[in-house]
Parts: structure tokens; C-alpha cells; sequence
């Protein structure tokens, strides 16, 4: 170690524990701020039928003539991806690095300072990336379909989510849940891993992850909850 | 006070360990964890037992060496070294489980004594700073704003016990290294070799075979010295901008 050059140790660092989780603090943030945009969209759905297609019509046609019909909503379908393997990617690294790291486990533990969404963030994201594939299949591409397949993404959304279905509603509203505690660590440490942290700050840090991963739970159970109460028909 | 004692037991780096069970009667509350110890050990003894090998130097609280997992947490309930931990702390009739340090990283060599060699190799790999020798400088010649030296200071304190590593679900080292290149990198002294430090301890720490932190806060919340979480947050800044620089030296 002590006679390699600098150069080298550049390049070693780009790949180091440090550098994976900077880009799974950037790649979180992507998808934070994708899921702001994509609350907005749902909350359309209180809008009524036509407001509610009309944006998902929107979405397609953003960018055009520059852009081909679809093409805005490609490039952000594509960079999420991107963003979703990046993220799992550095998840994975750091998870099997950290099994090996204490080869020996305690016979005693107590949590300290951990709470509860801190210590499920590796579960949690196994569960958010399930319902990921499970909730494209059903509402984007409609192979599932529990109430009839339809071109209205809003005929969609309602179809889903009658009260006969409620193991779709409950599947949604545990997984979002979890996407809220996910955010709720993951907010904070993405802001620490970049370097915001600093101990006056800490209290702001918190209040913001908390305020975000609360603000984008409920916005997220809204729509299901309400279709399934009949409050949205 | 009458405690029982779980103790893990391991003769030697390639025994496999087992957890041992021992009663150690009329335990004073004014002891320290040690001295309980060290009551334990003279029984052993004088039974022709093994005593509990455990590491200890200054019992002061400032040299580091102690410490071990009691009861799930580093250093035990208290968030100071276990030297200062005194068995007023515990109930008569608890039962106590001490194990060592447990990370890759720190190898146990005997019973709770573990290798904390990679901190010195992490500490090797870009701790320090290039100093002219010669006599002291005048104290004023380098000014160093009031705030920067008090961060400096805090980070400084460390011990580098290892307790962050022991209580760190990733059985990561980063709070040390990142103490460490926060004490380094607050002070104009530190400057030169500020962005090549970074880059070598980080890489030095992943060598090691350290996890990787996410931030949980849990060795914060056990160091005695109280080093601030923060440190992390300007280890990764000074990593990332590092990186960014471009600089090969």
C-alpha cells in the first residue's frame, strides 16, 4: 500500500464502500423525486376520469414534435432504471460486504440508536422491489388485471382496486408503508453520505426525511383507499 | 452483589469459542467492570483455572484498550470505556454476557482480547500530516478559526478503542477513519495532504475487510468519546470531492 502511486488509489477509491453508497444516495434521490411527480399524477385520479387520462395522455405527448409520441417518457423510464440497478447494485455490494465483515455473530444484541425503518432498509427494499414489478404488470402494462383490463389508465386504477380485490389494496398499502420507513432512513443517509450533515443540522435532517416519507405515504394511499371505500368510482 | 457471568472463551486465534458461564459472589457496586473481573480471575487462579484474558492499560478511561460487548453493547450500558463502567450499574442476581469485539477486521487472539491492528493500518495509511522538525513554532504563527479547531478537537479525542466497529451492524470502521480525517482536515496543518488522506484511509479501511457504513448511528451512540456522527458526513464530502478534483498527488 505504501509505495502505490495516488493514481492508482484514485481509481481503487472510485470503487470503495464510500463511493458505493454516494451512488445509492444519488440514484435515491432520482427516485424520491420521481415518486413526488409520480403522487402528483395519482392525486389526479380525485379530478375525476377525464383529467386523470388526460394527464397520463399528457405524459406521452411532453416534447413532441421534437420528441417521437412516448419519447419523454421513455428517456425518464429509462434513466429509472438506470437508477433502480445502480441502487440495488450497491445495495447488494454493501449488504454481502457487511455479512462478511462480522463472520462471528453476538449471542447478545441491543438496539442503541437503530430504529426500526433503519435497521429494515435491506428488507424493505427487497419487498419495494417486488411490488415494483408486480405494480408495472398491473396498472403500466395491465397483464394483471384483478377488476378487467382497460386503455383508461383511470378505469384501471378503479378496476383494481374495488373492494373485492382487498388483498390488492392491502398488498399496496403495506408496501407503500414500507416505502414510507425506506424513505425515512434512506432521505437521511442519502443527505449524509453527500456531505450535508453536520451536527446543528441534524435535527432539520430528520424533519425533513420524516416530513417527505410521511407527506408521500399518505399521498400514495389515498387513491387506493379511497377507490376501495367507494369514495372514487 | 452475586452476578453470573457469560464469558466467551477462546484459547487461541484458531479455537472455535464457546460461551462459559461463571459465578462471581460479593461483587462491590463500587468496582469497576475490571476489578469484577480481576476477582474472577484470582478465583479462576486459584481454582488452576485460566483466567479471562481481556485487554485493559490506564483504567482511566483514555488509553483505549478495554473494551468489550456486555449485554449486546459495546462498553455496556453506560457510554464510557469499560474501565469506567462500575457494577453499580447492575442489579444483584443479573446475568451478564461479555464477548468480544466481533468483526472480521479484529480477529480474536484470546478469550475478549482482539487484534485492532487495522486501525493502526488505516491510521498508517494517510493519518498524519508532513511537519518540518526543528524547534516548536510560535503557538500564534498559524491562526485556525475558534470553530474549526473545536471541531478538530472533538474529532480528536478518539481513543480508537473500536467500539464503533463492535456496535455497528455492518461491523463497519468508519467513525474512526472518518475522526480521524476530520481532526486532520479542519486544521491548515492538515491541508497539503487533505484530499490524498481521504482517499488512502477510505481505501485502506475497505482493505481491511470493515463493512461499509449506512448511517444508523449506532457507533456514535456507544463511543465514549463522543464523536459526533457528522465526522461521516465530511469523510464522505472530502471523499466525493476528492474524486472530483482529479488531483493524482
Amino acid at each position: 500500500m505504501a509505495n502505490s502511486t495516488l493514481t492508482k488509489q484514485r481509481s481503487e477509491a472510485l470503487g470503495s464502500t464510500v463511493a458505493l453508497k454516494s451512488a445509492m444516495a444519488v440514484t435515491g434521490v432520482i427516485l424520491v423525486l420521481f415518486l413526488v411527480v409520480h403522487m402528483y399524477g395519482n392525486l389526479n385520479v380525485f379530478a375525476g376520469q377525464a383529467a386523470f387520462d388526460n394527464y397520463s395522455h399528457h405524459l406521452r405527448v411532453i416534447g413532441e414534435p421534437m420528441l417521437p409520441h412516448g419519447g419523454f417518457l421513455w428517456i425518464v423510464r429509462v434513466v429509472l432504471l438506470a437508477s433502480v440497478l445502480i441502487h440495488i447494485y450497491a445495495a447488494v455490494a454493501l449488504w454481502r460486504r457487511a455479512g462478511a465483515a462480522r463472520p462471528v455473530r453476538y449471542q447478545a444484541t441491543k438496539r442503541v440508536q437503530r430504529s426500526y425503518s433503519s435497521y429494515t432498509m435491506r428488507y424493505g427494499g427487497v419487498l419495494i422491489a417486488l411490488f415494483v414489478v408486480f405494480h408495472i404488470l398491473h396498472l403500466t402494462t395491465n397483464h394483471i388485471a384483478p377488476g378487467g383490463a382497460s386503455d383508461s389508465p383511470y378505469e384501471r386504477f378503479v378496476n383494481g382496486f374495488q373492494p373485492e380485490f382487498w388483498y390488492v389494496t392491502l398488498f399496496y398499502v403495506l408496501t407503500v408503508i414500507a416505502v414510507g420507513f425506506h424513505l425515512r432512513h434512506g432521505i437521511w443517509s442519502a443527505l449524509t453520505t453527500l456531505g450535508a450533515n453536520r451536527q446543528s443540522r441534524q435535527r432539520s435532517l430528520n424533519i425533513i426525511a420524516t416530513a417527505i416519507a410521511f407527506v408521500l405515504t399518505v399521498g400514495f394511499l389515498l387513491g387506493p383507499l379511497s377507490v376501495t371505500l367507494g369514495l372514487v368510482e | 452483589m452475586n452476578i453470573t457471568l457469560r464469558v466467551w472463551r477462546q484459547k487461541g486465534p484458531d479455537d472455535k469459542g464457546r460461551m462459559v458461564t461463571y459465578q462471581v459472589p460479593d461483587v462491590s457496586p463500587d468496582m469497576s467492570f475490571l476489578e469484577m473481573l480481576d476477582v474472577l480471575n484470582e478465583k479462576l487462579q486459584l481454582e488452576g483455572e485460566e483466567p479471562v484474558a481481556f485487554d485493559h492499560d490506564c483504567r482511566e478511561g483514555i488509553c483505549g484498550a478495554c473494551g468489550v460487548v456486555i449485554d449486546g453493547e459495546a462498553h455496556g450500558p453506560e457510554t464510557t470505556t469499560t474501565c469506567q463502567l462500575h457494577m453499580r450499574s447492575f442489579k444483584d442476581g443479573d446475568t451478564i454476557t461479555v464477548e468480544p469485539w466481533r468483526a472480521k477486521a479484529f480477529p480474536v487472539i484470546k478469550d475478549l482480547v482482539v487484534d485492532r491492528g487495522a486501525f493502526d493500518r488505516i491510521i498508517q495509511a494517510g493519518g498524519y500530516i508532513s511537519a518540518p522538525t526543528g524547534t516548536a513554532p510560535d503557538a500564534h504563527a498559524m491562526p485556525v478559526p475558534k470553530a474549526d479547531a473545536d471541531r478538530a478537537f472533538d474529532a480528536a479525542t478518539c481513543i480508537g478503542c473500536g467500539a464503533c466497529v463492535a456496535a455497528c451492524p455492518n461491523a463497519s470502521g468508519m467513525l474512526f477513519t472518518a475522526a480521524k480525517v476530520t481532526h486532520l482536515g479542519m486544521l491548515p496543518q492538515g491541508q497539503p495532504e487533505r484530499q490524498a488522506r481521504v482517499i488512502k484511509m477510505v481505501n485502506q479501511h475497505d482493505e481491511e475487510d470493515f463493512g461499509g457504513c449506512t448511517n444508523i448511528g449506532e457507533c456514535a451512540a456507544v463511543c465514549p468519546k463522543g464523536i459526533p456522527l457528522d465526522t461521516i458526513s465530511q469523510l464522505n464530502r472530502d471523499l466525493l470531492g476528492a474524486l472530483a478534483s482529479g488531483r493524482t498527488e
